[in-house]
């Protein structure tokens, strides 16, 4: 009989030497004469235990992490094959409690399944939403999404299903589908776990779009930064058009729909949807003015679906369940789960999959242990470099997109970056100028200029000079930021800059 | 050193293969910095003249997207992820570890032509800070003895 063991083939997982237990394992079995079978599962998305390692036992999988080069003798010595003691032991993967306490719907598979297995794929309830898609009329898959209440979780919030109702309804000979996967904010990596753990969740998701609205083409926008991902999707989509998944005649239904990944190439305002566009036709990625919506007229000038990863990663579950099955998760206006990403000075960093409600609080602590450093964590950034800093005060706020909206801060794409007390939080704002001055696309004249004088500014107030001028100074020059910019680069920079300021004035040389 | 004729060869081959995908400028310029390492100026023109575009209009966008590199880089590729996550958790006295153990900065390549520097915003890898990468292999948790570690061993192996 042949052993199962999991190695995770997530790039995190593989930056913590997860490749190089997998070799050793394999090496150790050999020379014990066990036979053991490896399979490179997706990562569960508990970092601080990888690498993590898995058995498959009669009574369910148990985890071993995280794992060092040095431990692997000893797993075998204390049979970790029959599930024996070890320190490293965790017991029944599903029991631990920062997997138990998760709803994990958009995320269901990741971590169990191969990432490129087709046959693992439909074996845990793959595809059942394109086949129920398959059966219905363009008007009611979108009526689904609508009823799910899913808004996009690229950080915009808008409603997925009018979106795609009014690309629906614009008559065009070709329209598109593209997948937003330039996941450029930093601390978030929920995209990026979607697509090399789970590839084919994401093309299910794309395919059904591509039904509802009657597009036949579809990219993925994928950034550089992220090869793994890459290889993922490439190998999957060679699967999924050898098994007529993908291609002119999907599952024998005569509807076609074609997919191709494209790289980015560094630039983070290509996640902006109409820089994205611009890039994709093979242009300088300059935001463009809106109207008209890429609904009615985007890619190449047609209509065009642009929605994140994990908007279209949600929809298989969507029309496999029902809107309502995924709309009676949530609160208020807020439907459904939010895969979360904890990140930065946090003891337990990962990803954590909840219906919306929950508090800031809860997450920090319940999931995420606290701070890493064992210091009091002094603010957190919720939603990307231009998500606003929130400071303890205001951890008892729910993850809802209202509530957030109401403090003046942003859910964005679920990334929380926790600070210890050691962070200045001038300098945070520095960093944040400094970024927008970095990848400003030069369009808008306060992003380009005002970024790169905001910077400046920062750097003299933390110098203590002329603060009585330079801090309305500041204050007006993030006005014009917010109010003179196309897009959420320049319009957004504002929100870590002004957060720190008025919550961390101590920081910026003020007395609160 | 690659030659002349070769290196042309390599940009006509690329370009042929892709020039009549619709939006082709990237994949082009991706398909000759995978196969050389960086973007030839001289290849400019006959990118151009296959898409029918101008020359200025092609450097616009090499330009604009901070990946493409129009000059060959070095042996090693080190990315210094600089994100938010990864400065919570002590990138910035990584940063300057780097720098120093490799005498370079940023967009800089070590006069051995061993090592270029690039500073990175955001390798995804968030929940592992502080993250960099050498040729596309990403590591997480990095602390300075460990990176010095990892380019100890990469010298050996030059």
């Amino acid at each position: 009989m042949s052993f199962i063991v999991y190695v995770p083939s997530d790039s995190g997982a593989i930056s913590l030497g997860a490749n190089n237990i997998a070799d050793q394992l394999v090496t150790e079995a050999i020379q014990r004469n066990i036979d053991v079978t490896i399979i490179r599962n997706g990562s569960r998305g508990m970092y601080w235990l990888e690498p993590m390692v898995e058995v498959a036992t009669p009574t369910g999988r148990v985890a071993y992490g995280p794992v060092k080069s040095s431990d692997v003798s000893s797993l075998f010595e204390a049979d970790f094959l029959n599930a024996g003691d070890h320190s490293l032991a965790l017991g029944v993967t599903e029991e631990i409690p920062y997997l138990k306490n998760q709803q994990r719907l958009t995320f269901a598979r990741v971590g169990i399944t191969n990432p490129i297995s087709l046959d693992d794929y439909l074996a845990h309830e793959g595809y059942q939403g394109l086949k129920n898609a398959l059966t219905m009329n363009p008007a009611d898959i979108v009526a689904a999404v609508t009823d799910s209440g899913l808004r996009g979780r690229g950080g915009a919030a808008f409603p997925t299903g009018i979106k795609w109702n009014t690309v629906l309804n614009t008559p065009a000979e070709q329209k598109y589908i593209i997948c937003n996967a330039d996941e450029g904010d930093s601390g978030t990596f929920s995209d990026r776990m979607i697509m090399e753990n789970d590839p084919f969740v994401l093309i299910e998701g794309m395919t059904i779009a591509g039904l509802a609205v009657g597009a036949t083409q579809g990219y993925i926008y994928l950034r550089v930064e992220y090869p793994h991902a890459h290889r993922a999707l490439n190998t999957a989509l060679q699967l999924a058009n050898q098994h007529n998944y993908l291609g002119d005649n999907i599952l024998g239904s005569g509807q076609q729909f074609q997919l191709e990944v494209r790289l980015g190439a560094g630039a983070y305002v290509c996640g902006e949807e109409t820089s994205l566009m611009e890039s994709l036709e093979g242009k300088r990625g300059l935001v463009r003015f809106k109207p008209p919506l890429p609904a009615i007229s985007g890619l190449f000038g047609k209509p065009t679906v642009v929605n994140n990863v994990i908007s279209l990663a949600s929809v298989p579950i969507i029309l496999d369940k029902g809107g309502e099955f995924y709309r009676d998760y949530g609160m208020g206006r807020s439907r459904g789960t939010l895969p979360l990403q904890l990140a930065g000075n946090l003891k337990h960093t990962g990803l954590v999959e909840v219906a919306f409600g929950l508090s800031l609080r809860e997450l920090l602590y319940d999931f995420g242990g606290g701070s890493a450093t064992g210091k009091p964590i002094k603010a957190v950034q919720v939603g990307g470099p231009l998500g606003a800093f929130l400071p303890e005060e205001q951890f008892d706020t729910p993850l809802d997109y209202e509530a957030f909206a109401a403090l003046w801060a942003v859910l964005g794409h679920g990334g929380v970056v926790a600070f210890d007390e050691t962070t200045n939080m001038a300098t945070m704002a520095k960093y944040s100028m400094e970024f927008c001055a970095i990848e400003s696309c030069g369009k808008c004249t306060p992003c380009r200029i005002g970024s790169t004088r905001g910077h400046e500014l920062i750097d003299s107030i933390m110098q203590g000079q002329d603060l009585d001028k330079n801090i309305p100074l500041l204050r007006s020059l993030c006005d014009t930021l917010l109010n003179g910019s196309l897009c959420a680069l320049g319009g957004m920079t504002p929100y870590p800059v002004l957060s720190a300021l008025n919550h961390f004035p101590e920081d910026f040389g003020v007395k609160p | 050193m690659t030659q002349p004729s070769t290196i042309q060869t390599t940009v006509q081959d690329v370009i042929s293969a892709l020039k009549d995908k619709p939006g082709a400028l990237l994949p082009i310029l991706h398909g000759i910095q995978d196969a050389l390492g960086y973007i030839p100026s001289d290849s400019v023109p006959s990118i151009a003249q296959a898409l029918n575009l101008s020359r200025a209009e092609v450097h616009g966008v090499m330009s604009f997207y901070h990946y493409f590199r129009s000059t060959p880089p070095g042996q090693h590729i080190v990315q210094v992820c600089r994100a938010e996550s990864c400065q919570a958790m002590g990138s910035e006295a990584l940063e300057q570890h780097v720098k120093t153990r490799l005498g370079i900065d940023y967009h800089e390549t070590s006069a051995d032509g061993k090592f270029t520097l690039e500073p990175v915003y955001c390798l995804g890898n968030c929940a592992c800070s502080p993250a960099i990468t050498i040729n596309n292999d990403v590591y997480g948790r990095v602390t300075s003895a460990e990176f010095t570690n990892l380019i100890d061993g990469l010298e050996k192996s030059l």
